[in-house]
Order: structure tokens, then sequence, then C-alpha cells
């Protein structure tokens, strides 16, 4: 009995219930494919979070103010200023103070309220990985001479010039006209929040014009070097500390500094869980798929217990009859297997709820190995059974 | 007409073979002590009521149960002794069982039917294929090789097992009542079947519980509750006159 015979006599049986052994496989085709789609979906919208955290820069830290009520100090341009100190804090590349406000930008009788109008420094360009797409950004002299131009985001210019270029036009802008120098590039967003509604002004333009020379919103810290940003953290915080020290009554700071290497493993890790639950949804269902195999194993295998006893007493050895159910259980989980590797292949070319799926080729192999070890394990133990039976009991056995 | 053995070595050699079911009070004796021997090229039929243990016997015999107690040569070959591959070896070369309920594998052609045993004896498809023909021929099916057992009658399903059994050329035929699911016409053809295949020099042991199938063997045994009750030889023209008598 050679094993290629045994493996037609294995097909043979396969066929022979078309019907039971195709949904067999469309159980393990489920199962495979969920797994491997669902992890893949928690995989994607992983590395969706890593990228957008990534384009905020994973070398800035953010210092904001903590208390609302302004006038008891809080953050201001000196302090800003006293952040790029070469001395005291050697790690910082650029510093950039941020004033920003929601205000309305209106350009030939259109409008639209813009949520984050920034005044701010050249340097936030770079610091904040905001490049310029179209036209220029502004420069240091256009900042110190608070010449009114500005850099608008995608929404802003879809918004406002349909049709129009942009750059040269000017805009309106709390009373005052305000020229477009350039657009930011495209970002992709975080949240709810739509990163490209924004609108990008020098910092003493915008004062003048919109928020006043009172506390300034925020500054953006730019390390020199991503592996230096916990330093830089000490390092400012120490300027900080000294600056604006906390006042009596209030045990804690009132600045709060933000880490985007620490928001981005925040969110990793939270990403993970997400995958991971998925992942377990999954194999819940590949184990179902299972279950569904070693059903109709058992059933197979009990129904044809007198065919195993025929079989022997026309002189099967017990070996051959084991390979050959073992050879129809493997079949048709690997067969199933396939299909789903294909199936979840096929539906990862498609965004699944907002997220593009990253197959991980691990899970496929983990998924065709475990339908795979399923379709040996529960397909041999009846197989077993009854090729282990006498002649005559597997005969009689109804 | 003569066997191909030597008639000096029987083909069946069975010593106070006992069979007992169950244990403590409850067992059942279904075999209680059965010694008989069979020459190559006899014809037996063994014959008793229900409950004398010819099945019992027939499946010892086949090498499908084992006995409580006793010895049993096939073929000079203790089979007692026997581990379970090297009985696998023996039920494929050196028996052909007929059963009652044919026993075909369904789904499968009958001559993929015929085919299963050489296959497990390890024989090439091509001259598998030759050889199942053939044996198809034998037993008049030649040209329903192709049919699947749900599509042939009740005895031409039989002829079909009878057809397996001997496809492996065996030194034993055995057949626990092989027209015992049968009309009388079928029944004579698988009669007419052993016939010939006992006058080409096949050993035919056969159970039966009708007397006009026990009439055209050789030789006649009676079972009762286990033990053998009578053996007797009948003359061929006996054999022959139950045959013209149908």
């Amino acid at each position: 009995m050679t094993v290629t015979e045994t493996i037609r006599f294995a097909l043979r049986g396969v066929a022979a219930n078309k019907l039971r052994s195709a949904l067999t496989m469309l159980g393990i085709l489920i199962g495979v494919a969920a797994v491997i789609l669902l992890v893949a979906v928690g995989n994607g919208s992983a590395q969706a979070i890593t990228s957008r955290i990534e384009a905020l820069g994973t070398n800035t830290l953010t210092v904001t103010s903590t208390n609302r009520s302004s006038g008891t100090g809080g953050l201001t341009v000196e302090v800003a200023d006293a952040l790029a100190d070469p001395v005291l804090a050697p790690g910082v590349r650029s510093v950039s103070p941020l004033a920003s406000t929601s205000t309305t930008v209106t350009y030939e009788g259109a409008d639209h309220e813009v949520s984050q109008f920034v005044g701010t420094r050249p340097s936030w360009f770079t610091a904040a990985n905001s490049p310029v797409a179209d036209g220029a950004a502004f420069t240091a002299d256009d900042e110190a001479q608070a010449h009114r131009v500005v850099v608008i985001g995608q929404t802003v210019a879809d918004e406002l010039f349909t049709g129009v270029d942009p750059i040269g036009r000017q805009v309106t802008v709390g009373g005052a006209l305000f020229t477009v120098v350039g657009v930011l590039a495209a970002k992709s967003s975080t949240g709810f929040q739509d990163a490209n509604d924004t609108a990008v002004a020098p910092l003493s333009a915008v004062r003048e014009v919109l928020t006043g020379y009172g506390p300034i919103s925020s500054i953006l810290v730019e390390a020199a070097d991503p592996g230096e940003v916990d330093a830089v953290q000490d390092q400012i915080s120490a300027v900080l500390a000294q600056r604006l020290p906390t006042t009596t009554g209030s045990s804690s700071a009132p600045y709060r500094i933000q880490n985007a290497a620490q928001l981005l493993q925040t969110q990793t890790e939270t990403a993970d869980t997400f995958t991971t639950l998925l992942g377990a949804v999954a194999a819940i269902s590949l184990l179902v798929g299972g279950i569904g195999i070693t059903n109709i194993m058992l059933v197979t295998v009990t129904e044809r217990t007198r065919e195993i006893g025929i079989r022997k007493a026309l002189g099967a050895r017990r070996r051959t009859v084991l390979t050959q159910f073992l050879i129809e259980a493997t079949l048709l989980s690997l067969l199933g297997g396939a299909l789903g590797v294909a199936a979840a292949l096929l539906g990862s070319r498609f965004t699944i709820v907002g997220v593009r799926p990253v197959i991980v080729p691990s899970s496929v192999a983990l998924a065709l190995g475990v339908s795979i070890a399923i379709g040996l394990f529960f397909g041999g133990l009846p197989a077993a059974r009854a090729a282990r039976l006498r002649p005559i009991d597997a005969l009689r056995y109804e | 007409m003569q066997p191909r053995t030597s008639p000096r070595r029987p083909v069946l050699d069975v010593r106070a073979l006992t069979k007992v079911y169950g244990e403590g009070p409850a067992a059942v004796h279904a075999l209680g002590g059965v010694s008989l021997t069979v020459d190559a090229g006899d014809y037996v039929a063994i014959m008793g009521s229900s409950g004398s243990g010819k099945s019992t016997l027939m499946n010892i015999i086949g090498c499908l149960d084992v006995p409580s107690g006793g010895s049993y040569l096939l073929d000079g070959v203790d089979v007692g002794r026997l581990a379970d591959r090297q009985l696998a070896l023996v039920r494929n070369r050196l028996i052909g069982f007929v059963f009652q309920a044919f026993n075909l594998i369904p789904r499968t052609s009958a001559v993929a039917n015929v085919e299963l045993p050489l296959a497990y004896a390890g024989v090439r498809a091509a001259q598998r294929r030759r050889r199942a023909l053939a044996a198809l021929d034998a037993v008049g099916l030649a040209d329903r090789a192709g049919h699947f057992p749900n599509q042939l009658s009740g005895g031409q399903q039989q002829r079909v097992a009878v057809a397996r059994a001997l496809v492996t050329e065996p030194a034993l035929v055995l057949a626990d009542e092989p027209t015992g699911n049968l009309d009388s016409r079928s029944t004579e053809d698988i009669l007419a079947v052993f016939d010939q295949l006992n006058a080409a020099g096949r050993t035919i042991v056969l159970i039966t519980h009708e007397p006009e199938v026990g009439d055209r063997a050789r030789r006649l045994i009676r079972l009762l509750d286990g033990r053998v009750r009578s053996d007797e030889r009948q003359d061929l023209t006996g054999r022959h006159a139950a045959g013209a008598a149908r």
C-alpha cells in the first residue's frame, strides 16, 4: 500500500460526501480568515496611530499652561526665550512659542472659521513637522517686523479658495488684512480635530491683531536628537521651575510638559491591546471551526466504522486505515485553511471600518498551523479508535 | 479437480475452539470446544439453527474475531500467535470472506471494490485492474465493472463480493450466509459460482440455514449449542440432484 494509493483513497473519501466536506472546509475557512483579517485590522490601526503621532514629530516637547486664569504669570514669550539657553538647556534645538486662537478668516465674501489660528516663529515649521507644500513659509524677518502674512492649512485653502491659487491673495482676519504666502502640506488627522484646519502667521502679527500681549498658549520645544528628548525634558523643566515657581496654595506646577514619544508609547499600547482583543475574538471563531472539523470527523468515522471493518477484513493494516482518515482530515483542514488565507488576503485589500488592514505574517502561519493541528488531532482521535477495533466489532458497529 | 496444495496438510485445522461472551454468571458459551479439519479443495457447509455458534465459528476462522480458548491453524500457521500486522496479512492473502450483507464499500465502483484487497496487498495499479476485471468476469459481471453498489441488484452485489473474495486467490473462501439476503434466483447464481470455484480447486467453507444450499456442498457439518453434532460427507449425485431439482 503506497502513500499515493492512500492519498487517492483519502481523496475519494473527501469527494464521497461533497456537501459535508464543503461545509467543514467553510467552518475552517471562516475561522482562519477571521483570525488573519482581524489581526490585520488591529495591526493596521496600530500602524495608522503610530504614523500619525510620528507625523507630529517624535523629538518635540509641548509645554502648556495648566491654570486657565491668566495674569498670574503663566507662559510668556520671555519664558519661551529663556528655554533657548545653550548653557542650561543644551539639548534644545529650537523653541517656538505659540499663541493660538480660533477666528474667522474671510476672502471675498467667503468666510471660514479656523479652529487653530496660530502665531509662532519660523522654527515651528520644522519642529512641528509641518512643511509648506505651496509657496513659502514666513521668515524671521516677517516675525520681527510683524508682517501680516499667513500660511494656511489644506482645509482652509479648500474652503476659501475654490479653483483659485491662494498664494498672494489677501484675507481678512480679525479686521486686518493678511497676505497668504503658503499652503501647508496635508496632514493625517489624529482624533476628532482636523489637523488641516489651521493657519500659521508670525507671532508678533497674531499678538498685535488677535490675541494681545498676554500669556501665550504653549511652547513647542524641539530637541536636537530624538534620543535626547528625555534629557531635554529634564533641562527645560529645571528652567521652568526657576522661572515659574509653584505658587503657594497650589501643589502642582502651573505648566505641563508633554512628550510626543510618551504619547506614542501610550497610543501603541492601546493599539496593541486592541489587536490582542480582536485576535482573541478571531481565535474563538477558529476554535469553533476546529470543533466543526472534530464533529464532522467524529460523525464520519462513526458512520464509516463499518467501512473500516470491511477494509480490515479485506486485509487493511491498522496504520493504513489510520493514515487514510488522517489524510482526509488534514486535506479538509488544509484546503479550508488555504482558502481562508486566500479570503483574508483578498479582504485585506479593502478598507475595513476606516482602517487599512496590514497582514501580520505570523498570524497567517499560526492560523494555518492551528487549523491543520486541529484537523490532525481531532480527525486522528476517532480514526485511531476505529482502527484499533477488531474487524468483527467494527463490522457490527451501528 | 484436484486441490492445489498437498492433501496431507489441511487448509483448516481447528482444535477445541471455545468462545465465551461476557463474564461470570451472565457468560454465554457460544462455542464449547469445536474441532474440525478441512482439506484443500473441499466444499464444506456448516449448518445450524440460530444461536448454534456457526457465525461465531466463521468469524474466528476468518480472523475477524479471536477465540477464548483452543487453537486454530490456517494453512499450517497458528493464527492465535499472530500480531495485528500479520493478521492483516493473513486476512488479505489466505482468506476471502463473503458476508451475508455483501459489505461493499459504498460510493465506490464494483471494480474498485474488487481491487481493494489487491491494493492492500501492494499490487500495482495496472495489474490490479486486470485481475479485478478477470475476477468480475469469472462471476459474470464484466459489464457492470463501473457500476456503484447502489446501482446493482442484491445478487449482483453479492457476486461482486465473491469476486472481491477470490481476486487474491486465497487458500480459503469463507461465506457467512452468502444467500441469506437473496431471492431464489440470485441464490442459484451465487451457488453456481461457488460450484465453479470448487470445481476449479478452491476450498470453500460456507454457513447457511437453508437445506438446499447445504445440499450443494460435499460435506455437511451441523452445529448445535456450540458443538459439532454431525459431520457427514455427501455424495456428488445427491448434490447434482439437489441442483437439478430447483
